[in-house]
């Protein structure tokens, strides 16, 4: 029994050496800007880039609308097929599994040969169309994981008798949704807003494909022309996943952390 | 799991039983998915079948076979291959030590925390993450010059290349692995161990026998899983390589920017191969779980 504990232990360490490693390394060139002592001049540099503080602001502003339409597409969904049409949930699952199985970048090649100038619904035409766009791609990237984590927490309380309870006492649909549903499922809702938070503050393929401002192509514009910034934009963006997916793991956390017996 | 909804249509309707209101609950959700995912795909795949004036042909699907597309898609799916594997057996290690190693429990939820954001930690900063580590001025190989006189670079090494590629994907992939293959194991019953030893079986002939065979499907399936992740990322490869090393999604990048294959039908066709390509191995995943989840009841 020693042995396994001592090779276990080897292989935690070797796998944390191969997680740690990199984030060090990156940290630590982040700091070399200026030659022969450690400086925060690149952070300086990314933080007074004008370009910077547009894209990452376009992008949060992307992520916070992607969650408030993916919610409103999602819950009312996720609802409904457990209320009144459960004999569509397989069908449900798998069309909410299939931006796992389909590239996102076949996935925008379709919107772009779909959506072009000259087709029936031209959403590429312009800015604001190509936005909306961007916005419904995102929504489709993260399907798989919001739809997952609002129906797990849909599966802890009984949506028939919520609705039954609010119904008797006259409450119209919209209330029923927005005033029972929604808190009910708060820990659905927050895990997916913060895993879609996560997924579109880093997200390259779409955004570049669709020509928009995003992080995402800032993140491989500066990385393809500046040589400590990269890094120093790397340290920020895994903040903001180690952020996102921390508050995430705090909400479900407990769960997974435990054996799942 | 279903106990909520299965009873649905025994229990009195809420509403008058009809039949409009429930499909027209469900059309957002299915307009939605029409448009922004299915159709879309499906105009590609049936695009690979036109020629750009409308006829049919299955000229674009033999077009792929030609040297240049073929080598694109072989460098994928070795690169995809190599990082699955290499994820599925450090990853299997990791979940096996933090299950069954007998390590304090903080390990195990500090490991999969971690997993969690690793798993998710890829595209460019992942490739910015490498360049700093394992680039010709990052912290590992300055380290490597510096106190052992050892050229990490004199070797042959490259990070813009296969290998390099692939220890960099497998940075997202063994934190996926881990988070996959712990509740498998985890599902592993202590009875079964302690039913072999009783039977005078070696630890070897335990893990051959009696676990291995319970726990297959969950490491094969897993690293398809793995495999198909790999092969449709395109951020990281991007970041790290430009345009350099020609795998399948940078070739398709590049067809749609600007049409380099002189065929906009022919992106159609490599599209098509890398959904059968993730597909094929999606569909195989859930089956082995299905197969897996037999023993998890």
């Amino acid at each position: 029994m020693k042995g396994s504990r001592i090779g276990a232990w080897i292989a935690v360490i070797v796998g944390a050496s191969y997680f740690i490693i990199p984030l060090l390394g990156t940290l630590e060139f982040s700091l070399r800007m200026r030659r022969g002592v450690y400086s925060i001049d690149a952070y300086a540099s990314v933080f007074t880039d004008p370009q910077f503080r547009a894209t990452f602001g376009y992008s949060m502003l992307m992520a916070l609308l992607t969650i408030v339409f993916g919610m409103l597409l999602v819950v009312p969904t996720a609802y409904w097929v457990r209320l009144r049409v459960p004999r569509m949930r397989p069908i449900v699952e798998f069309i909410t599994l299939l931006p796992l199985v389909i590239p996102a970048i076949v996935i925008v090649f379709g919107y772009l040969r779909m959506y072009n100038s000259s087709s029936v619904l031209p959403l590429t035409g312009n800015a604001m169309g190509t936005n909306i766009l961007l916005v419904f791609s995102y929504i489709t990237l993260s399907l798989p994981y919001v739809y997952r984590a609002v129906d797990t927490a849909m599966r802890a309380i009984d949506v028939r008798v919520l609705t039954e309870a609010a119904e008797s006492l006259g409450a119209s649909w919209t209330t029923i949704m927005f005033k029972c549903i929604f808190p009910n499922v708060m820990s659905g809702v927050l895990s997916g807003a913060f895993i879609t938070l996560a997924i579109v503050m880093g997200e390259f393929t779409m955004a570049a494909l669709l020509n928009r401002p995003a992080f995402g192509p800032y993140l491989q514009l500066v990385g393809a022309n500046k040589a400590y910034e990269p890094s120093a934009l790397a340290v920020i963006a895994f903040t903001i996943t180690w952020l996102s997916m921390g508050l995430l793991n705090l909400i479900s956390g407990a769960r997974r952390g435990a054996p799942a017996r | 799991m279903t106990a909520v909804s299965a009873p649905a249509a025994s229990t009195a309707p809420l509403i008058k039983k009809d039949t409009v209101i429930d499909w027209l609950g469900m059309a957002p959700f299915i307009i939605f998915s029409l448009l922004f995912l299915i159709i879309p795909t499906l105009y590609l795949v049936t695009g690979a079948f036109f020629t750009p004036e409308g006829e049919f042909t299955f000229q674009n699907i033999a077009d792929l076979f030609t040297p240049s597309i073929m080598s694109a898609y072989w460098i994928s799916i070795k690169v995809s291959l190599a990082s699955s594997l290499g994820g599925a057996l450090i990853g299997f290690f990791l979940a096996w030590a933090v299950v069954l190693g007998g390590l304090p429990n903080w390990v195990r939820s500090t490991l999969l925390t971690f997993s969690g954001v690793a798993s998710n930690f890829a595209g460019v900063p992942l490739a910015f993450a490498f360049l700093a580590t394992l680039g010709r001025t990052g912290l590992v190989t300055i380290f490597l010059r510096g106190w052992f006189g050892f050229s990490l670079y004199g070797t042959g090494f490259n990070l813009l290349s296969f290998f390099g590629l692939t220890i960099t994907y497998m940075y997202f992939q063994i934190p996926l692995m881990v988070l996959i293959l712990t509740p498998a194991l985890d599902g592993m019953k202590k009875e079964w161990r302690e039913a072999s030893e009783i039977l005078g079986a070696t630890n070897f002939q335990y893990w051959t026998m009696v676990a291995f065979p319970i726990l297959w499907p969950s490491l094969l399936g897993t690293t398809l899983l793995l495999f198909a992740n790999a092969f449709g990322a395109i951020a990281t490869a991007y970041a790290l390589t430009g345009s350099s090393l020609n795998i399948v999604p940078i070739l398709l990048y590049a067809q749609i920017r600007g049409d380099v294959l002189h065929n906009p039908n022919l992106g159609y066709a490599i599209a098509l191969g890398m959904i059968v390509i993730t597909g094929v191995s999606n569909v195989l995943y859930l089956m082995l779980r299905m197969r897996a989840e037999r023993w998890q009841k």
